[in-house]
């Protein structure tokens, strides 16, 4: 199976590391037809702001947002899940995909040194050491969205059908659990879309 | 358990700022203008390197009260320099909520032998260096993150070339260094076992690696990451051109698509005047920070 990853800025080599650990074809998408053929993509960590602008620049918004409509797989970490969310709570000046039904704050646990790492408890997955850099959380959920970890009462980890996002990052480690969740519970349901 | 201020979480921060452009601002105006172009982080300091070199003079930390006001002003990741062992200074500025502070060569040292033990803060810090065993004592003392001295407020991008080439150069002699070999070598650069053994598994510095020092154009930024830069540092390069707003977008733009020719072809078009800058060579040896 092909997945692709998001390659416009960020740690996407992590997260195509932690793919091929899977024996997944990863590859690095910096233009919509990058996309071709791949059964999801990934979303990963950089900064949110970066990442919009050149989202639009490539082209690749309209085309994330078209093939997710069809039930394309998604995952975000981090700037990825800020980039899906339906709304920033505290910033105006970032439009979202508005691919899932929740609304995120920005760097909401502080800034570099209130970065953290703690052990955490996924669904189905059972233990989890996450790591935490000026980290989003998700302010509010919609009712189509399950809760798939929390940490201190916060949702951190989050399902809506063909959509997943997470606060934490969970390729720095190289654990593959969350990956491998993500390659076989959401990107085998959903066939490669043509590009359009 | 939770902690904060871990080696992991450090160079995770450099991690995320991968494939993105870090720029010189001295003020909040500036500051808004590199996030609006597409900046993963922003240096704020009082003068950009080039005027550093003009004026001459002692060359110390910016204002506290010009950080904060930078800081309120942008959401992504706010850096600040201190001086080479200069380590209150360092204190001040992880007391502001500076995310990252570069020990820098560009501001004049404080220390005649020692650099900061970095180990002992919780900020990440990024340190230059001309080649691996710089990188690596830098690394020793704490470091998360590196980049290259380069010659900065020159707008010459040659020194930054050496220092990569430099690095990747011998590098590569560390991967195929037999152990007994490595001994030896690890005497020569004065670094330890244990991090030139990461290099040799690694076949890189075990840390982020960004150019930095002379880079003005998207074509130079494009070419330290073909030559294996995992991000880029610009300073005087954006703010003394003609059109810092275009430029640096370009440069954004460039740093994604460093191995794709046609775009960058387009990314390059109709810039206005790059900074006029200086010839490396045309300055005298003591006129260099890059020896500092």
């Amino acid at each position: 199976m092909k997945i692709g990853v998001l390659g416009l800025q960020g740690d996407f080599r992590e997260h195509i590391q932690v793919l091929k650990k899977l024996d997944v074809d990863a590859v690095d998408v910096r233009l919509p037809e990058d996309l071709e053929g791949t059964s999801g993509l990934v979303i990963p960590g950089g900064e949110s702001t970066t990442l919009r602008k050149l989202l639009r620049f490539s082209e690749l918004d309209q085309e994330i947002i078209a093939r997710a409509k069809q039930g394309f797989a998604l995952f975000g970490t981090c700037a990825g899940m800020i980039l899906l969310s339906n709304q920033i709570k505290n910033d105006d000046k970032t439009d979202p995909l508005q691919l899932i039904d929740i609304t995120v704050s920005r760097n909401a646990y502080g800034r570099q040194i209130d970065s953290f790492e703690t052990s955490i408890k996924i669904k189905d997955i059972g233990d989890f050491h996450a790591i935490f850099i000026r980290a989003p959380q998700i302010v509010s959920l919609g009712e189509c969205v399950e809760a798939l970890s929390k940490h201190n009462g916060v949702t951190i980890l989050a399902r809506q059908n063909n959509i997943m996002v997470g606060s934490f990052h969970p390729e720095i480690n190289g654990d593959v659990r969350l990956h491998q969740y993500f390659v076989e519970k959401m990107c085998i349901q959903s066939q490669p879309v043509a590009t359009g | 358990m939770t902690e904060k201020g871990t080696f992991t979480v450090k160079s995770g921060l450099a991690e995320m700022l991968k494939g993105g452009v870090i720029m010189d601002v001295t003020d909040a105006e500036q500051a808004k203008i590199a996030e609006e172009a597409g900046a993963v982080s922003v240096m704020a300091l009082e003068r950009v390197p080039a005027d550093i070199r003009a004026d001459g003079g002692v060359a110390r930390m910016s204002d506290p009260s010009m950080i904060k006001k930078i800081i309120d002003t942008v959401s992504i990741p706010v850096m600040a320099k201190a001086r080479i062992g200069h380590f209150v200074e360092a204190q001040i500025i992880e007391a502001l909520g500076v995310d990252y502070i570069d020990e820098s060569e560009v501001l004049t040292p404080a220390d005649p032998w020692h650099h900061i033990d970095k180990w002992q803060f919780k900020t990440p810090f990024v340190c230059g260096a001309r080649n691996l065993g710089e990188a690596c004592r830098r690394m020793q003392e704490g470091a998360a993150m590196i980049r290259t001295k380069g010659e900065a407020g020159t707008g010459d991008v040659i020194e930054a070339v050496r220092h990569m080439r430099i690095i990747n150069k011998e590098v590569r002699q560390v991967q195929a260094m037999p152990e007994d070999e490595l001994f030896n070598y690890a005497k020569d650069i004065q670094v330890s076992m244990d991090v030139l053994r990461l290099v040799r598994e690694q076949g890189r510095l075990p840390v982020v690696n960004f150019a930095a020092g002379g880079l003005a154009s998207p074509a130079d930024a494009a070419l330290m990451m073909q030559l294996g830069c995992d991000g880029v540092f610009v300073g005087s390069g954006i703010f003394k051109s003609s059109n810092p707003e275009q430029r640096a977008k370009a440069i954004v733009q460039a740093v994604t698509y460093f191995d794709n020719p046609k775009k960058l072809a387009e990314i390059s078009e109709g810039l206005g005047e790059p900074m006029s800058g200086i010839a490396v060579h045309s300055l005298a040896e003591e006129e260099l920070l890059q020896t500092r």
